[in-house]
């Protein structure tokens, strides 16, 4: 996963954003509290409420948890949750599974390298 | 013509007033809405369900989590507040923005009908306070802290669905409910005496 702004422009257009550029291994601890502040209002790691619970998504088949009332769309996907389609996911959803409805965005390469980061040891 | 800034977010009825319908749309060919089957959010005109197609449900879909959200937010304040853990001002404060959840919720279930959508349903107060682990909280601070994770939550939910959006008022909608979110969480969190965010742009990366 790539954890520096691709383009030089890019770059400079968003050094307030993209703030820590050094390349350094995804920080799952960071991810446990970006998990905290930025997924927990939609769901659990082992509960569903607005959204699916997340307990062993990594390596799971998109729409996998039982009794939740996915869209049609996450439903009929036969993606599987890997760390290029979780990163890709969650810097566009729609963009992975058209008629998905989270639509919830992280625009930060670095902060969602580091939330999968934590949900891949919550994926034993 | 109503201003939308000093209008409340309680849905609004103002069957003359279709501020947006022209730029909502120009390019559909659909001008003859009428201006009742404008939805009102926040005292902003809303397209309805007969414009067409797509992007509209998205956007529904956007709307309807978004309603659940304020579901729980407002089940969970209700636990709080019979808790009995919750005193004084707190409680005070609690009564308020449950009350602030209820107008984001009246608000977002007749825009949703209004665009032609099925409001969800609320979760049973049983179920919201299982799935939060009601049944740990001990004392007022437990209370508070776990509304203010949930405070913290909406509110970067609302800034991080902004861009999903095809209709420009309702992000317009999504940012003030977000500042409410905000404003509650920043209450709560001087309550319970935790720092303020040291960085900027702390929300909703
Ligand atoms: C505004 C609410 C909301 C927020 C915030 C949110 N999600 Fe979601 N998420 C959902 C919903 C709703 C679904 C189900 C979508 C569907 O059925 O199309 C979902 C689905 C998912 C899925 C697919 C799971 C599966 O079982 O296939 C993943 C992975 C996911 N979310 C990760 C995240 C992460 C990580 C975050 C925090 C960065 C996050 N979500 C924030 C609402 C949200």
């Amino acid at each position: 996963m790539t954890r520096t702004c691709q383009s030089a422009a890019l770059w400079t257009a968003l050094t307030l954003l993209c703030t820590p550029m050094a390349a350094q291994a995804a920080d799952a601890e960071r991810g446990a509290t970006l998990y905290e502040q930025r997924c927990v209002a939609c769901h659990s790691l082992d509960t569903s409420r607005i959204g699916p619970a997340h307990r062993g998504v990594v390596g799971r088949k998109a729409g996998g948890v039982p009794g939740f009332a996915y869209s049609p769309a996450l439903k009929a996907s036969d993606l599987v949750w890997t760390e290029d389609s979780l990163d890709r996911w969650l810097a566009d959803p729609q963009s992975v599974i058209p008629g998905q409805r989270m639509n919830y965005r992280v625009a930060d390469a670095v902060a969602r390298a580091d939330i999968i980061a934590f949900l891949k040891r919550q994926s034993p | 013509m109503s201003n939308p800034l000093v209008t409340t977010l309680a849905p609004v009825t103002l069957p003359n007033i279709d501020l947006g319908r022209r730029t909502l749309f120009r390019h559909t060919g659909k001008a003859m809405l009428s201006a009742a089957a404008v939805a009102m959010i926040g005292g902003v005109a809303m397209p309805t369900g007969s414009a067409s197609a797509a992007p509209m449900q998205g956007d529904i879909d956007i709307l309807n989590v978004a309603l659940g959200l304020e579901h729980e937010a407002i089940a969970a304040y209700q636990i709080g507040a019979e808790s009995g853990l919750v005193k004084g001002k707190a409680l005070d404060a609690a009564k308020l923005f449950q009350s602030h959840h209820k107008g984001h919720r009246d608000a977002l279930v007749s825009t949703i009908e209004k665009m032609g959508g099925k409001p969800v349903a609320p979760k049973s107060q049983a179920d919201v306070a299982k799935a939060l682990n009601a049944g740990s909280l001990k004392t007022q601070d437990d209370v508070l802290r776990l509304a203010a994770k949930l405070e913290l939550g909406a509110a970067n939910a609302y800034l991080g669905v902004i861009p999903s959006f095809s209709e420009g008022m309702l992000k317009q909608v999504a940012a003030r409910l977000a500042a409410d979110e905000t404003m509650h969480w920043t209450a709560l969190s001087g309550v319970l005496g935790l720092p303020l965010p040291t960085g900027p742009l702390s929300f909703g990366a």
